[in-house]
């Protein structure tokens, strides 16, 4: 069983990997993705944390966190089609009609 | 936990039969063009805000305040935003007709989908457990992503919604990122537990970075600087009414949530977190007010506004003591009537798809509607802190408070760049009194004339007669700071 250090290790790049790629990446679906990685990395933390701690309250926060996740994702699916049928694209730097 | 403990969920468990039933009405085949649902929505919010007093009364007698695993409490501070976030909702449903029988779309969707947001808010507010919370917030905030895309067929307003997801969605990794660090280190996530477990212990690096990461999450749900770019591009794309949801209760939501955290779960490390803050409100202030001067847009100008008002509310949390927790209640209150007025007004210029935006629409009000003009001068004035309106009374608390527990600089800053906030907020006077031009005609619903004229009476009556509001958050204010106080001997 590796120390928990290792895992908030892992958490972490996990974590940085994923910020990375939602401000490098322009397609909106991995962008997507890197939001779910970015989310996964807090589970391995929680669920590590949970283990070293003896307490369940951070296996249970990583469910609820899966779960939400998963209504996130229908959420930004959602609107990225609605993105694809206004602009038949789904690159981020297509939506610019907003000067922002 | 036992059956009667639900009486805490009461308000909650009705509100959401009531979205979900909200939900269901077109599948049983409503065939008019939906008249009703504004009717049916306002009916259930009233239940709920009816079933919030019982419950309360239920709870006066009992010991604990905190039920379902010490997850969920409905003390005084929860009540008072419960009941200020139903009155903001009801208003918005009120402000969304017109923008509904234009756009065609289905309105039960658009009210059960604000009903859920409002669940999700009325839930956050009252968790102390940082998983109710996280839950509660994000029911609100996957709510306010799909509202804010509900024009769908305008470009524009998919676009904010994409760019609020994405930001939305960082921003709540952020947060659970901090919040497992805190985890990691206090050993629970229940705020009383962080509480008793960070009073024994020395500043370390890992509760630090937790603290920073859980504050910049939080930062970006009210739109402070570094963490505003969001905001003025989804404020122009969303719906006006959605704008003035936006802007109001999910605001004032984001402002309850932070102030519970902080003021019940993370006071033992005030210094280390007060200086940051007090960087990120400044910054809010200053960027807010000067960004705001050069917009011609008015949706863009009130996003700015927004920010600066975030940076002006984060006083109250920074300064941690009575005067602070009672600015921000008080401030959050006239700041979200003074808005809700405000868009209302622009509201009943909104004609021809996009008007009413610009602040050249408000060219010759004064000729065309001198009532509401008066009504967004008295609007303005009270964001802008000048008496006799209620946004005085609340910036007095803020600055106050800043100035009492040694943040004089900061409250030098916000006493100057409220002077620079009175600078764009008087170009719409000017453009409605001293202007000619009727580029935006004026045509006011029943339930926008409702919104503005029960606005502009609670924004001049709070500020002429502030008493029973300050007595109110006084008692509303006094379970959350009773911790603080213990910790700081009671400054």
């Amino acid at each position: 069983m590796p120390s928990t250090e290792a895992y908030l290790m892992l958490s972490a790049t996990l974590f940085a990997i994923g910020l990375v790629g939602v401000v490098v990446r322009r397609n909106m679906i991995t962008v997507l993705m890197c939001v779910e990685l970015m989310l996964n990395a807090v589970n391995i933390n929680l669920v590590a944390f949970s283990h070293r701690l003896a307490s369940l309250e951070g296996q249970i926060f990583a469910i609820f966190v899966i779960a939400i996740a998963a209504g996130e994702a229908a959420v930004g699916l959602a609107i990225i089609i609605q993105l694809y049928r206004a602009k038949s694209s789904i690159n981020v730097d297509e939506a610019r009609t907003l000067n922002g | 936990m036992t059956w009667s403990d639900t009486v805490f969920l009461l308000p909650e468990i009705i509100l959401t039969l009531g979205a979900s039933a909200l939900l269901f009405v077109p599948l049983i085949g409503e065939r008019g063009a939906g008249r009703s649902a504004k009717w049916w929505t306002l009916v259930i919010l009233g239940i709920t805000a009816a079933s919030v007093i019982v419950s309360s009364n239920a709870v006066v007698g009992m010991t604990q305040t905190a039920t379902f695993a010490a997850m969920f409490a409905l003390d005084s501070f929860a009540i008072f935003f419960k009941l200020l976030f139903l009155f903001a909702i009801a208003m918005v449903v009120l402000m969304s007709e017109d923008f509904l029988r234009e756009s065609r779309y289905s309105p039960w969707e658009y009210y059960s989908l604000l009903a859920f947001a409002l669940c999700g808010m009325m839930f956050m507010v009252s968790g102390v457990h940082l998983i109710s919370i996280y839950v509660g917030l994000e029911l609100m905030s996957l709510s306010s992503y799909i509202l804010a895309g509900y024009y769908k067929n305008e470009q524009k307003s998919t676009e904010a919604a994409m760019k609020y997801f994405i930001l939305g969605a960082v921003s709540s990794a952020i947060l659970l990122y901090g919040i497992s660090l805190i985890y990691g280190v206090c050993g629970s996530l229940n705020l009383a537990d962080i509480d008793r477990a960070m009073s024994t212990m020395i500043t370390n690096d890992a509760l630090m970075v937790g603290i920073m990461l859980l504050g910049a999450g939080l930062c970006f749900k009210i739109a402070a600087v570094p963490f505003h770019v969001w905001t003025p591009d989804v404020y122009e794309g969303a719906p006006t009414p959605i704008t003035a949801f936006l802007s109001t209760a999910s605001k004032a939501a984001a402002f309850s949530i932070f102030a519970r955290i902080f003021y019940s779960g993370l006071h033992h490390f005030q210094l280390d977190w007060s200086s940051v803050l007090a960087t990120v409100s400044a910054l809010s202030m200053i960027v807010g007010n000067l960004a705001a001067i050069t917009q011609n847009n008015l949706k863009r100008m009130l996003a700015y506004s927004s920010i600066a008002h975030a940076g002006y509310a984060l006083l109250g949390i920074i300064s941690l003591n009575a005067m602070g927790i009672r600015g921000v209640l008080l401030y959050t209150l006239v700041y979200v009537l003074a808005n809700l007025g405000i868009w209302a007004v622009i509201l009943m210029l909104r004609r021809h798809e996009y008007a009413g935006e610009q602040v050249d629409d408000f060219d010759g009000l004064y000729r065309r509607a001198p009532f509401w003009a008066f009504a967004m001068v008295v609007f303005l004035l009270s964001l802008g802190g000048i008496p006799p309106t209620a946004g005085f009374i609340g910036k007095y608390f803020l600055f106050a408070a800043a100035v009492q527990s040694g943040f004089g600089w900061l409250a030098i800053i916000a006493v100057l760049m409220s002077a620079v906030s009175m600078f764009y907020y008087l170009r719409i006077v000017v453009a409605m009194y001293l202007k000619e031009g009727a580029a935006a005609e004026v045509s006011a619903s029943g339930s926008l004339r409702f919104v503005a004229a029960v606005c502009l009476a609670a924004t001049l009556f709070l500020g002429v007669l502030p008493r029973p509001l300050i007595d109110q958050v006084t008692y509303s204010s006094r379970r959350l700071l009773v911790r603080a106080l213990q910790a700081d001997g009671g400054r």
